[in-house]
This record gives C-alpha cells, sequence and structure tokens, in this order.
C-alpha cells in the first residue's frame, strides 16, 4: 500500500495531483510547540553542535560578562498567525517577549536587533502597521532598535511575515535567580491572568465559531522587575511563562517542588479563558501569557512584591498562587479534593480536542 | 480513540496521499498508524486539518466543490451524535464532495464481550456519562439483570465520579447488581431518541476490530448500504485492513486491566508520551502515559 | 470521556443552528439534536453540537450536594491543620 500511491479515485474526475510519501524523519509542527520535542531538537542537534557553557544551561538570555561590565543578550522568532489578533500583533508581541525575556533573567533591556522575514507580495500597509507596533512597543519600553535585517522569501514560502528579534540588556546588580535556590515555604507568585494570550490567538486563528472578548495580555514586564528591586535577595527565581505557558518555569532545571492551590483570589484565570479552554480540552496551564511573570520569593516579602506590582497597571491581576515545599521535586496543582495533578510539559501542538 | 485500529490511521492518510482533504479530531492526530502517524502525514504534505466540530468539514466541502473532503469518522455514541448530524445535513443539502471513514464504535456490545473473558473478572460497571446521555440508563440493564454486575453513570466532576464509585461499592457490599443514575441532571433512562433515531437512520451494527480487544461482535456502527455514496472507503474502494501493530504492545491487556503498564516490555523503553508506539501512551488521559507521568517519575513501583 | 460542557441557549435560529454562552464566552451551536431548545436552555455541547438538554433542578440539587460535600472536606481540613 506505501510507497506508490495507488489508483486515483474512480469517482472523482477532480482529483488533484497525489503525492507519494515516504518514510524520512522530518520536522513536525510539534516540533516548535515548545513540549518534550522541542527540548529533544535542542538537546540533540543544538547543543551538540553549538556547545558552550553558556548555551548548554539552555538560558532564554545568556548572562555574559563581558570586560568591566555585565550585560544579558537573548534572542527570540515571532511566527504568530493571525498577524493580527485582539490585544496586540506579531510587531508589539516580538518587543514585549525579547524585553521579557532580559528582564525576568534580571536585566534592564537596552538595545533590540530587528530581523524582518518577508513574504513576496505583503501589503506594504501591513508591514507599516508591523512597524509601527515595533516602534510604539520599543519606545513604551525604552529600548533601541539597533541594528536588523530584512529578507522577501517568494511568496507561499512562509506566513505573510516572521520576526527575529535579538536584544541586550544590563544585568540589575543584586539578582541571583536560580531555581536552586528555591526553600520550602517560599512564596509562587503571577503578576495576572494566566493563559490569555494563547487562547485568544486560538480563538482568533481558528474556525471555532467563538466570540468572546478575550484580548492577549501581550505587555512588557520590565517595569514589573523594576519594581522588585528592593527585594532582589529575596527573588528566588522568575520566569515569564511564554511558550508551553506556566508550565515549562514548573518544569525547569534544575527541578523544584511546589504546590499550587489555585484558590487564591482573585484568581489568576478570566473566567472566558478558563471556558474556551475547557471547552477546547486544553490545560490553560499550557497556554502561553506574553506579559506575565512567574517569580518565587521568599515568603517576608510576597505582600510588599504583590503590592509594588498592583502598583503597576501591567500587575493588577498579581496574586500568590501556591507555596515551594521542596528544593527538588515536582510542582503539582492541588485539586479541591485534596489530590494532587503533576504539571507537565505539554505534548507538542495545543489542539482542540473531543476525548 | 484508543481502540482506533492503526489500519483506520492508514486508509486516512492513502486517502490523503491520494489527494483528498482530510478532517479529523486534535484527538487522532498523535494516534501512530502502522507506519505513519497523521502528524507524520501531514509533515509529508498530507493535507490534514483538525476541526473541533464535523460542521467544519461539511463547511470545508461546500467551500471547495472540486476537492474530496473525508471526515476521519471516530468515537462512541456520543460522538457519533454531532457526526451523523453533520452527515444528516450534508445528505439533505445533496452535498457530493464529503464522506466518511467510519470507525464509530457502540459501547454496549464491548461490555458484554468484557464480561465474557474470565480474565478480566468485572466487577462492576462506572458507566460514561456522555455515551449515557445518547443511549441512556436502560442500556446497561442487561448487565444487571443478566449478568448480575452493577452499574451506575456518573458524570464527570471529581465528586460525580467519587460518588458513582461510592454507589458501585455499596452495591458490592451488599450483594446488588442494578442500574443507578446520579447523573441524571444529564442523562435519562431512555437518553436522547430523536439522535437514537438518527444513528439508525444511517448506521447499522456490524462486527469490527478495536486495538487490543480483537473483534466485537456487532460493536461497530458503520453506513447503511443506502448511504454508501457517503462511505469513503466504498467510495474509493478501500480495503480497510486491521494494519500492523508492534508485536509486544501490550494495550489490549492495559485497556482490560489485566496487567499494570510497566509490565509492557516496550513501557519507557521504545515507547513513551514522546513517542507512543501504543494508544495508550497518546493522551495524557491514557493508562500508560498516567503510569509513565506518576509513577515511573516519582521513582516508586507498582 | 468525551469532552462536554453545559452552557447557555443565548438564540435560536430558524436553520437549526443558534448561540450558546457559558462565562462570556458565545459559540455557534447546532440545536437539531434536541427536542424543542429555547432560550434559557441548558445543553451540554459536545463537538459543537448540544447533544442533550440539562435537568435544571437535577442540577441545581447535585451542586448543592457537591456544596456540601466541598464544605465538609474544607471543614474536616481546617480542623487538621
Amino acid at each position: 500500500m506505501w510507497g506508490r500511491g495507488g489508483p486515483a479515485f474512480p469517482h472523482t474526475p477532480t482529483l488533484l495531483k497525489g503525492f507519494i510519501m515516504d518514510q524520512e524523519r522530518r520536522v513536525l509542527l510539534a516540533h516548535g510547540g515548545g513540549g518534550h520535542l522541542s527540548r529533544e531538537l535542542i538537546e540533540r542537534e543544538i547543543l551538540p553542535r553549538f556547545s558552550n557553557e553558556i548555551l548548554n544551561a539552555l538560558p532564554d538570555t545568556a548572562a555574559l560578562t563581558v570586560p568591566g561590565t555585565h550585560i544579558l543578550f537573548t534572542t527570540d522568532s515571532f511566527v504568530v498567525q493571525p498577524l493580527f489578533f485582539p490585544g496586540g500583533c506579531i510587531g508589539d508581541l516580538a518587543v514585549h517577549g525579547t524585553v521579557n525575556d532580559l528582564a525576568v533573567s534580571g536585566g534592564r533591556p537596552l538595545f533590540l536587533t530587528l530581523a524582518l522575514i518577508l513574504e513576496e507580495g505583503l501589503p506594504w500597509s501591513t508591514l507599516r502597521q508591523v512597524l509601527e507596533a515595533v516602534r510604539r512597543a520599543t519606545t513604551a519600553c525604552g529600548v533601541s532598535v539597533v541594528t536588523g535585517d530584512t529578507k522577501v522569501v517568494r511568496r507561499g514560502q512562509c506566513d505573510g511575515l516572521y520576526l527575529n528579534v535579538s536584544g541586550l540588556g544590563m544585568a540589575w546588580p543584586g539578582f541571583q535567580l536560580s531555581a536552586r535556590s528555591i526553600r520550602p515555604g517560599d512564596a509562587v507568585l503571577v503578576s495576572g491572568t494566566l493563559g490569555n494570550h494563547g487562547m485568544a490567538v486560538l480563538v482568533a486563528r481558528e474556525k471555532l465559531f467563538l466570540e468572546t472578548a478575550l484580548v492577549s495580555d501581550s505587555a512588557p514586564v520590565h517595569r514589573l522587575v523594576e519594581a522588585m528591586l528592593p527585594w532582589t535577595a529575596e527573588v528566588r527565581f522568575m520566569r515569564d511563562p511564554t511558550r508551553g505557558g506556566a508550565s515549562p518555569p514548573c518544569c525547569t532545571r534544575p527541578p523544584w517542588a511546589a504546590v499550587l492551590p489555585l484558590r487564591s483570589r482573585p484568581c489568576p484565570w478570566t473566567p472566558a479563558a478558563a471556558a474556551v479552554a475547557e471547552m477546547l480540552g486544553i490545560s490553560l496551564l499550557h497556554s502561553p501569557c506574553e506579559g506575565r511573570i512567574m517569580a518565587v520569593v521568599a515568603p517576608e516579602v510576597t505582600q510588599a512584591v504583590l503590592a509594588a506590582w498592583r502598583a503597576l497597571p501591567e500587575g493588577q491581576g498579581a496574586c500568590r498562587i501556591g507555596q515551594a515545599i521542596a528544593p527538588v521535586g515536582r510542582v503539582s496543582l492541588h485539586t479541591t479534593l485534596g489530590g494532587h495533578t503533576l504539571i507537565d510539559r505539554p505534548q507538542g501542538e495545543m489542539l482542540p480536542r473531543i476525548c | 480513540m484508543c481502540v482506533t485500529g492503526p489500519g483506520t490511521i492508514d486508509a486516512a492518510l492513502t486517502l490523503a496521499e491520494r489527494g483528498a482533504i482530510l478532517v479529523t479530531f486534535g484527538d487522532m492526530i498523535r494516534v501512530p498508524g502502522s507506519r505513519l502517524s497523521l502528524a507524520e502525514g501531514r509533515a509529508q504534505g498530507a493535507d490534514i486539518r483538525v476541526c473541533y466540530s464535523p460542521l467544519e468539514a461539511l463547511a470545508l466541502a461546500q467551500e471547495q466543490p472540486e476537492r474530496e473532503v473525508v471526515f476521519l469518522a471516530i468515537g462512541f455514541e456520543t460522538t457519533a451524535a454531532p457526526i451523523i448530524g453533520m452527515l444528516d445535513r450534508a445528505v439533505r443539502e445533496g452535498v457530493g464532495n464529503l464522506s466518511l471513514l467510519t470507525a464509530l464504535k457502540g459501547v454496549p456490545p464491548a461490555l458484554a464481550a468484557l464480561i465474557q473473558d474470565p480474565e478480566c473478572a468485572i466487577d462492576a460497571f462506572l458507566c460514561p456519562g456522555h455515551v449515557s446521555a445518547i443511549i441512556g440508563a436502560n442500556a446497561y440493564q442487561f448487565l444487571a439483570k443478566t449478568h448480575h454486575i452493577p452499574c451506575v453513570v456518573a458524570g464527570f466532576e471529581a465528586l460525580d465520579i467519587l460518588h458513582g464509585i461510592r454507589s458501585l461499592l455499596v452495591q458490592h457490599i451488599e450483594g446488588q447488581a442494578r442500574v443507578e443514575n446520579p447523573y441524571a441532571r444529564v442523562v435519562r433512562a431512555n437518553g436522547n431518541p430523536r439522535v437514537q433515531a438518527l444513528i439508525r437512520h444511517y448506521l447499522h451494527p456490524e462486527d469490527v476490530e478495536w486495538r487490543g480487544l480483537g473483534v466485537i461482535p456487532g460493536s461497530g456502527l458503520a453506513l447503511r448500504p443506502a448511504f454508501q455514496d457517503f462511505d469513503a472507503a466504498h467510495r474509493f474502494g478501500l480495503q480497510v485492513t486491521p494494519g500492523r501493530v508492534h508485536p509486544k504492545c501490550l494495550c489490549g491487556d492495559v485497556l482490560k486491566g489485566k496487567i499494570m503498564p510497566s509490565r509492557c516490555s516496550l513501557f519507557g523503553r521504545g515507547c513513551h508520551p514522546d513517542h507512543p508506539v501504543g494508544p495508550c501512551m497518546v493522551s495524557t488521559e491514557g493508562a500508560c502515559a498516567a503510569h509513565y507521568k506518576y509513577v515511573s517519575t516519582e521513582g516508586a513501583t507498582e | 470521556m468525551c469532552l462536554a460542557i453545559p452552557m447557555r441557549v443565548v438564540a435560536v435560529h430558524a436553520d437549526g443552528g443558534g448561540l450558546a454562552e457559558v462565562d462570556g464566552v458565545k459559540r455557534l451551536v447546532t440545536l437539531t439534536l434536541v427536542e424543542t431548545p429555547q432560550v434559557g436552555d441548558y445543553v451540554i455541547i459536545h463537538a459543537g453540537f448540544a447533544i442533550k438538554k440539562l435537568d435544571e433542578d437535577e442540577a441545581r440539587e447535585r451542586l448543592a450536594l457537591f456544596r456540601q460535600m466541598a464544605q465538609a472536606w474544607t471543614t474536616s481540613r481546617e480542623g487538621a491543620e
């Protein structure tokens, strides 16, 4: 049956040209999902080839010691579809994504690169709209685009436009961020509701016949990090829950253990995001955010950090969602009945399910 | 999903290879076929679309009348309902380029087969709530009356499940066997007669192969001959074979509760959630995937 | 299991379709599989189709029971801590 294509449909004069599949291994969509396959691709294909001490720790941002100063350096590519979604577009998303990677690594973002991969035939007005969004976001974040690149690929070779943005920042003095420093009793905080960006984009992209007021949480988090500067010694660990949602920060290496009762008020979900997730059989903990911080802090600064965050518009929904219980182990969700659900990375793509 | 044979996936890929648009629920995308999963087929150029509602397949067929659209119709009676709802509309609207590759299955014949298996030694059934919404709680009466097996229809809240298990234990302790329906907010004794009539109109029972469980008499829901134009296998002259299962895969025994997942020689050695060999390792709710996540990662043994 | 959630019917269209709503999320659904759907009915939605009406009295009763059970659980835990 395999390898010879089979006869053409007997009843269909409208047959399109068929093709023959082979057994060769290929890149799957799931390799970009932020889950196990993404990690496998990095560990098997990237690390062995480009191994160095900084890259091997797989940081979102590399902390480099350059003589005289301590800088942070990161890169990220953006391929979101649709290009425009409720609450943002690929332009501001790219700036926020890179700025946030620097910020949650304890840095003050300073400079960005901007690389554009454009599809032949992209309307000029679309390009302008995206570039304007990049400009507005960089102004709001106080960063400069200092170098860049533009490529155009043939029509059909990319989906409108892709962006790659690298960022350079200065490390704030005092942060010593590592999951290794987490201690039992530490508080797990988030700066706002979880999962809205992923759900808003899914609803905008797929023909789900859904009407929601959901908007992406796309926003910069560098001011939230600056708000924590008085307590740098008490902040153990910080991540932005982007691809794969809150689950990758929970499954980081070295592993840490916490229980998240998720019964706190205000609840870290918006009801609409939770309803869409339940309808489609997707875990909100796997749904990306693009304007949130997840942080583990010493218990005595919990209220101070939450108050400082809530004083900023992007931190209004900040709350404590759980408590660290051990320096190694797993992060688990407390169910209402007292059971524990282990938080795991997603298996590839976020897809609607029926069972 | 777990009990769909690899031959169905193979057939779906063959149709896509010949140029059809294949529409499927997201659940099926990672299930292994004899050689490839749908995700792997899609990476090679197969036109495979993931839908939430079967109506999306109908809309696609109407938007692209020059293409053949095949809907991969899998599931139990619950999912048969929306699929037949869509088919009913396609038939009435005279859509000529849409067909179903059917692997729909019925729950009661499978339960009947399981209690005949002496190795299973089944004491009671916690009956699936949403299947029961269609077929009704009375569909389990034969198990209680003829075979003296307690049945409780449960909902999906944690407390529904706990309550259901409690009811089964009480029956077991009292030596009773009756059908109880604490999920009465959704399930009635006679189910949804409208859907049952539609299913009877379009589908008829046939003997089909369940992945890991073998052939179960009368457990398949196949299109009646009058609607064979909508049957992808008939329409495109395709023989759906059982397909090739990994010879060491013990998903059948896991599904029947005969062995713990870790007793399978492939468990964690060639079969794990990133690279599932058998269907029980595919979704997070699968017995093997759950065992892998909770037991093997905590270093505990069975 | 078959994933299905309760939603409230907010519009019934002449073509067998309608709008159902939960927590501010509205979806176009098909109502042909249930008897006489009406605005205000709660229905169980599976793959975009209403497959069953929800019995509201039963649901309320069950919810009250769940609340009691959850309350008892919380009380017993607080006692333990």
